[in-house]
């Protein structure tokens, strides 16, 4: 394990556009690892600085130990690339798109056909791209991406514009790619996404990083409060609920309650007081807070605005 | 290595070509059939005499059709490269070990080969159906369109650099390809022209193009036409480092 990349301190501005200001963080090797934010905020930016396709104003970004801006060749043997909102010519078939990428390469390249087998494209290899729905052109991206046989692979916004299922398709074959051994960097505007599919992420907005860590770890320091909704008919339930330190206890005037605490321990305390009291319960319900909340802590609006 | 990319990318980029509803029709016979149908019309009646007098249906006619194949190449160059730019196809392509220069270099060589193919289909047609017939050094003549193509396609890539959007790329070339052809001297000589057409001509390469295709047709040899030659690559060598410089890929 080590960080396969390394971003210091980069800035880039267009005009008088600060996209990018004083980002650093680091990927370690083999994780998934998210830039996420709201569309604008810099991550697009970010990634194609570190791709070699743009060069920064000031800093400095180590991929694979290659400087991206004076090594970018080198580099582009090693990692593997989808960029947003790409197109390939209209009238390419699958395979012809696969059989080209292929050939840009030094090194060896994976099995196209095979590659296309894993990827579910196989019945399609001989369809023109623009004949292909939204999902099927992202997942010959993404072959395009993996047929170097990558260290590290680049995915800016893959599902966005897919409907569920094929969103959740895609999610599979990215946990695929880390499978392999390689490292996943992407961004994503879609907190679910980056919640399900992130070993780490870090929060960007206007150009600067917010924090970095899991998921878990980012709720459980930003938002630790913790929510228990559940119904009983107990003449007593909200004087032993309140007897539960650090609560906030609230009654609909029915048989509703909901109970507002911090940390992960609220749950365990709520079940624990209505095992020792065989309180009877009809409905039970946490609301744990996610990265959406997460992310309107920190900035104070929601990530859709 | 990079051969293998280019050569795969040439290949592809041709078939794609030949599977445009309108390409391989729109480049290669909609210039053979108005080089046979005009040639019939303005030929229809003349008398043997006559058409030996007729410089127009001799030698300005095959030139004429000859660069028009070479302009729509270019005009569809034009239009290739800039839905390429606003598909986000040249970022993903640059994204990857290739380089920019073998990328634009596929879409050069796939242009040759049409202006080539396009002229051998004339000449065939030329020879059966053309009323003067056709007696020209078709090699030299090849030659000679494939560097005055090369001069035009570099103001391709000009227009190509500058144009904001794919839906302006055609007409934008159009005008600024066909009005060439007014003071090229292919239908007015040069020297009649008014002083400031005149001086416009001049540094156009058209004009240039013009006179070397015709000297070639009519059997000049290539020492007489050292100058256009020059001119021709002067021309190429100016506006591909300007586009270099200006060229943007996304």
């Amino acid at each position: 394990m080590g960080a396969v990349i390394q971003v210091s301190k980069v800035c880039k501005t267009y005009g008088a556009t600060v996209a990018v200001d004083e980002v650093s963080f680091e990927v370690q090797d083999g994780e998934i690892f998210g830039l996420i934010g709201p569309n604008g905020a810099g991550k697009t930016t970010t990634m194609e600085c570190i791709e070699g396709l743009r060069t920064p104003d000031h800093g400095t970004i180590s991929v694979l130990g290659l400087d991206p801006f004076r090594q970018v060749y080198k580099l582009q043997e090693r990692i593997g690339v989808q960029l947003q909102q790409a197109q390939l010519q209209k009238r390419i078939k699958v395979w012809e798109a696969v059989d080209l990428w292929a050939s840009l390469y030094r090194k060896n390249a994976v099995d196209g056909e095979r590659l296309l087998e894993q990827l579910g494209l196989s019945d399609k290899r001989n369809a023109w791209f623009m004949n292909l729905s939204g999902g099927q052109k992202q997942r010959l991206f993404i072959a395009l991406a993996l047929i170097n046989d990558p260290e590290v692979v680049f995915l800016d916004e893959l599902t966005t514009g897919l409907d569920p299922q094929a969103r959740r398709a895609i999610w599979e074959l990215v946990r695929g790619i880390r499978e392999r051994g390689k490292t996943v960097f992407l961004t994503t505007h879609l907190m679910e996404e980056a919640e399900r599919l992130c070993d780490r992420v870090a929060i960007i907005e206007h150009g600067r990083i917010i924090d970095v860590d899991s998921p878990e770890r980012l709720v459980g320091r930003h938002c630790p409060e913790r929510t228990v909704v559940l119904a009983t008919d107990d003449p007593l339930a909200e004087e032993r609920f309140r007897s539960i330190p650090g609560v906030e206890v609230e009654n609909d005037g029915g048989s509703r309650f909901t109970i507002r605490g911090r940390g992960d321990e609220l749950v365990t305390e709520v079940i624990r007081c209505l095992s020792e009291n065989g309180m009877r319960v009809t409905d039970f319900r946490t609301i744990l807070p996610n990265l959406e909340d997460v992310f309107l802590k920190l900035t104070g609006h929601s990530i859709r605005e | 290595m990079m051969l293998r990319g280019l050569w795969k990318l040439t290949w592809i980029e041709l078939k794609i070509f030949m599977r445009e509803p309108l390409g391989a029709i729109g480049t290669i016979v909609v210039p053979v059939v108005i080089f046979i149908v005009v040639g019939r019309v303005v030929g229809r009646g003349v008398s043997p005499q006559a058409l030996n007098a007729s410089g127009f249906l001799r030698v300005g006619l095959p030139v004429l059709a000859s660069l028009l194949i070479a302009v729509s190449t270019v005009l569809s160059l034009v239009t290739i490269i800039s839905i390429y730019r606003e598909g986000g196809i040249l970022k993903r392509l640059r994204a990857t070990p290739l380089r920019p220069q073998t990328i634009l270099s596929a879409h050069v060589i796939v242009k040759l080969i049409l202006t080539v193919a396009t002229l051998l289909l004339m000449m065939l047609a030329g020879k059966r159906y053309y009323p003067v017939g056709v007696h020209a050094p078709l090699f030299s003549f090849t030659i000679a369109l494939l560097i005055s193509t090369c001069s035009i396609l570099s103001i391709g890539f000009l227009i190509a650099s500058i144009v904001p959007t794919a839906r302006f790329a055609q007409p934008i070339g159009a005008i600024i390809f066909y009005p060439m052809f007014g003071v090229s001297g292919l239908f007015v000589p040069v020297a009649a022209l008014p002083p400031a057409a005149h001086a416009v001509s001049r540094v156009l390469p058209l004009t240039y193009a013009v006179r070397l295709l015709q000297g070639i047709w009519t059997g000049d040899a290539w020492s007489a036409h050292i100058g256009d030659l020059a001119a021709l690559a002067l021309g190429f060598v100016v506006c591909t480092a300007v586009s270099a410089k200006i060229f943007r890929w996304e």
